[in-house]
């Protein structure tokens, strides 16, 4: 079911402004924290709330930050994810744009609980109006006195920097980010050590999302157990699901977790554009492996979307109807993968050039026989044998098409053309 | 000198923010990026001397980064999301519109130096495909209209 928590006040235009936001509620988490709860108390709430990164990997926000050693004599950075790179994917662009404060007082809150005095957001470089709201945000926080030096005389001091990037996917990916906010190429780092441990400028780091980190101050305002009451018994709260492709009403909806996918497609999207059949949903990102009509009865929340060989991702939902090649689908997503390939470890780099490669040619109806088992051992010999998890995430979806529809790309190979000729509304009809 | 007083300042005002100097790097291409409509190796020189850097770390990281592009573009730098959410709702037959009615080919530029169309992976507004950027504004549910109109007042401001 919907349930605004994040969008409660996103449709008023003027809740960008810091007026509107404290009118809503807005920075009394912030000030009750600082002035009656402890550092380990805040991450305790948290740890309570259940809230789970957002990001796509679903770790618990407060264990994470937990993680941070507090005897470090370095010092400790919060890094915002606001990359929002991963295809069908268009949920922390709205936070950011219309409750850009939220998303400020989620990171002030977060720094203080880790011990952090210097905050960031990372923003893809595309990204120039909502990094535009951020700094307008950060600059408003600077004037009430939310942030800076002393904050409301309390003695603790937090600077906060809006970093923009330069359009690159692997930038989402932590170890990535940090090395683009650092100034060198976005390149994944080897894991361990871990962010928490070392990070940005090689000190612990913690790195989350923007929607994990605009959920923070309601859990502050309205306690761990109200939270923890919504959503399903290891998946809490709420999401906000990007509902695209070939539906009738795309947007994104915010829903209690566990709300079953048909509900987010036929009721609230509107069911498919033209009345036509749904053939496959990609339900969390363009890295998650698809699924099928038989298969949208799954509640949406972490366990029951991996318990059908899917993951629930970023809440990226992807709708595809009868008309769509599959065979093309995949070809389209492995040419992104290819593309965004850093190219430093050769199973990536040369494997999703291959699984392009192989699927193009199936596609323009020259597929060979073999082709399939190429492809799909292509596939094998990218998964887990790359640095970094993007050769996961290209080899992932590819593996699930073929496999999931692996008549029509046989029928590609053999007749040479298409089994569903693709028919998509053409722009503007 | 490519990069104007105020672009300079801008980049200079990023010093103090940062821990460590490298990470002026992004900000300062992205600035320049603003500046000139694209970047090359003497904004690159320009860049390394204000902030005290090696050349070679500011063409690394530029080099990686491929929103910016690397040799002059149009005026109106288009760039269209060719990713899956964009081209169920005919992000193809967008490119090919914008295309043949600007009389270009991907990667041109108009001979009136007003336009070049590129395509783009996913800009992070697949609820509102079809999506293109032009310099940094976001055009999103794209229609035949839409785009006659957008183009009709670029050309307008010349
Ligand atoms: C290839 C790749 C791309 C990613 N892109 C993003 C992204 O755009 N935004 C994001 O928040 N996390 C992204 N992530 C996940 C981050 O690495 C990281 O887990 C997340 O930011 C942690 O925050 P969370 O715990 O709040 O989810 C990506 C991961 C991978 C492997
Ligand atoms: S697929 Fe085009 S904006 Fe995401």
């Amino acid at each position: 079911m919907e349930l605004k928590v994040l969008f409660k006040y996103t449709d008023d235009p003027d809740q960008y402004k810091m007026d509107t936001y404290i009118s809503h509620g807005g920075y009394k988490a912030w000030e009750k924290v600082l002035k009656e709860i402890k550092p380990d108390e805040v991450i305790e709430i948290v740890k309570q709330s259940g809230v789970r990164g957002r990001g796509g990997a679903g770790f618990p926000a407060g264990v994470k930050w937990g993680f941070v050693p507090k005897d470090s004599p370095k010092p400790k950075y919060l890094v915002c994810n606001g990359d929002e790179s991963e295809p069908g994917t268009c949920k922390d662009r709205v936070l950011m744009e219309n409750d850009p404060h939220r998303v400020v007082e989620g990171m002030a809150i977060s720094s203080y609980a880790i011990g952090a005095h210097h905050a960031f957001i990372y923003i893809r470089g595309e990204f120039v109006f909502p990094a535009e709201r951020m700094r307008g945000a950060i600059e408003e926080a600077y004037e009430k006195g939310f942030l800076g030096k002393d904050i409301l005389g309390t003695g603790y001091d937090l600077e906060m920097t809006v970093h923009t990037g330069g359009g690159a996917y692997i930038c989402g990916e932590e170890t990535a980010l940090l090395n683009s906010l650092e100034g060198k190429p976005g390149m994944s780092r080897i894991r361990p050590p871990f962010p928490a441990i070392e990070g940005l400028y090689a000190s612990p780091t913690v790195v989350n999302n923007v929607e994990t980190l605009a959920n923070v101050p309601e859990i502050i305002n309205r306690g761990a157990d109200w939270y923890a009451g919504m959503g399903t018994e290891k998946s809490k709260g709420t999401r906000i699901f990007c509902l695209s492709g070939h539906v009738k009403k795309p947007g994104n909806y915010e829903l209690e977790l566990g709300t079953p996918l048909r509900h987010l497609i036929y009721d609230l999207g509107g069911g498919i554009l033209d009345d036509k059949e749904l053939k496959a949903v990609i339900p969390g990102g363009s890295s998650t492996p698809v699924l099928t009509p038989d298969q949208i009865d799954v509640p949406m929340d972490f366990e029951s979307v991996a318990e059908i060989g899917s993951m629930l991702g970023s809440c990226g939902v992807i709708v595809m109807h009868e008309d769509t090649c599959m065979v093309w689908a995949a070809t389209r997503l492995a040419y992104f993968y290819m593309h965004e390939s850093c190219g430093k470890c050769t199973p990536c780099r040369m494997g999703t050039q291959w699984m392009y490669q192989i699927l193009s040619r199936i596609e323009s109806g020259e597929g060979r026989p073999e082709d399939m088992d190429h492809l799909l051992s292509a596939c094998d010999n990218i998964e887990g044998q790359t640095l970094c998890p993007l050769g996961d995430a290209a080899a992932m979806p590819v593996r699930s098409f073929a496999k999931t529809f692996r008549e029509e790309f046989e029928y590609h190979i053999e007749h040479k053309k298409c089994m569903v000729q693709n028919s998509f509304p053409s722009f503007g009809q | 000198m490519i990069l104007n007083d105020e672009t300079v300042k801008k980049i200079k005002a990023t010093v103090p923010i940062y821990p460590q100097r490298r990470s002026c790097i992004l900000p300062a291409l992205t600035l320049a990026y603003w500046q000139e409509g694209h970047l090359n190796d003497d904004i690159y020189r320009e860049i390394s001397d204000i902030l005290d850097l090696k050349t070679v770390d500011v063409a690394s990281a530029a080099s990686f980064y491929t929103m910016f592009p690397k040799a002059p573009v149009g005026k109106y730098y288009i760039q269209v999301c060719h990713n899956i959410s964009c081209a169920l709702l005919g992000a193809d037959s967008l490119i090919d519109y914008l295309a043949q009615k600007l009389g270009v080919k991907l990667g041109e530029t108009t001979e009136d130096g007003l336009f070049t169309v590129v395509t783009v992976e996913c800009l992070g507004s697949c609820t509102t495909a079809p999506v293109m950027q032009i310099n940094n504004d976001y055009y999103e549910n794209l229609t035949r209209e839409k785009v006659d109109q957008i183009l009709e007042d670029l050309r307008k401001q010349g």
